[in-house]
């Protein structure tokens, strides 16, 4: 992508150890570096971080209202 | 046995997030509800054994995935792992890179990922086999680390980190496929 393609390579290897909040400090630290020395690291990774938003949000359910109940009246059959 | 009360003001919280994952592992609306009432008459029965002040949403996740992977997958799973293939990293924004059409304050990229509907985005995680799709809920859906994950599932962590990156990259190849389905995105020139 950038200049030092090494660190690119190695940027997007660690891509969802870092998006996950999975790394050392200290690695931590170098790719925040690299991503703002690499604006297409950069844009990457900002793309990345925001379709994990859109896929958690829409993925989500709603809960059929007579579940609720179901649950509840089980329970009391305990 | 636990006062229903108490067990009911704790856990009822996490009925919509074990619903959404109850719906993504059944794909049917009706397993999915028998598996989320299964799951809390097991929690409940179980719940004195639930140490206070540990992360409950995840002992619940861990109630949900067993009564699936026992009760209600599929018979014909294929657990191989090799059964998905896998792609390279940034598969989908290195496909969408480059595309012209991008309005002030945000780029053509985040336009095509605010076009994929609900239904895509879901039929394209049901499109995954059983163990990748169940990774990729628990870490993209419900935000669960890799080592809450690895308890849930009974795995390494390394088998978690495994099948959550293929998964995503799979999911990305699923998204490009709608996308180019429906025109948001276009092949590649030669």
């Amino acid at each position: 992508m950038a200049e030092d393609k090494g660190d690119c390579v190695e940027a997007a290897h660690l891509l969802y150890h870092y998006l996950d909040g999975e790394l050392t400090t200290e690695r931590r630290v170098l790719i925040r570096q690299h991503l703002d020395d690499c604006p297409p690291c950069g844009q990457a990774f900002e793309f990345e971080a925001d379709l994990r938003v859109v896929i958690a949000q829409k993925c989500r359910e709603q809960v059929p209202p007579e579940l609720v109940e179901r649950v509840r009246k089980a329970l009391g059959q305990e | 046995m636990a006062d229903q009360a108490t067990f009911e003001a704790q856990a009822m919280e996490f009925m919509p997030s074990l619903y959404t994952a109850a719906l993504r592992m059944t794909r049917n609306p009706a397993d999915a509800e028998d598996l989320v009432q299964e799951t809390y008459l097991k929690a409940y029965r179980g719940f004195g054994g639930f140490e206070q002040g540990t992360n409950l949403k995840a002992w619940l996740y861990r109630i949900l995935t067993n009564t699936f992977i026992n009760s209600y997958r599929s018979k014909k799973r294929r657990p191989e792992e090799s059964d998905i293939e896998d792609v390279e990293d940034l598969y989908l924004y290195r496909r969408l890179g480059g595309l012209e059409g991008a309005t002030a304050g945000q780029s053509a990229e985040d336009q095509v990922l605010e076009h994929f509907t609900e239904s895509e985005i879901k039929e394209a995680l049901d499109s995954l086999p059983e163990q990748f799709r169940i990774a990729v809920l628990l870490g993209d859906v419900e935000g669960f680390s890799y080592k809450e994950i690895a308890e849930i599932l009974d795995i390494p962590i390394g088998t978690v980190m495994s099948r959550l990156h293929r998964g995503r990259r799979a999911l990305q190849k699923r998204l490009y496929e709608f996308g180019r389905q429906r025109g948001l995105v276009v092949e590649p020139q030669g």
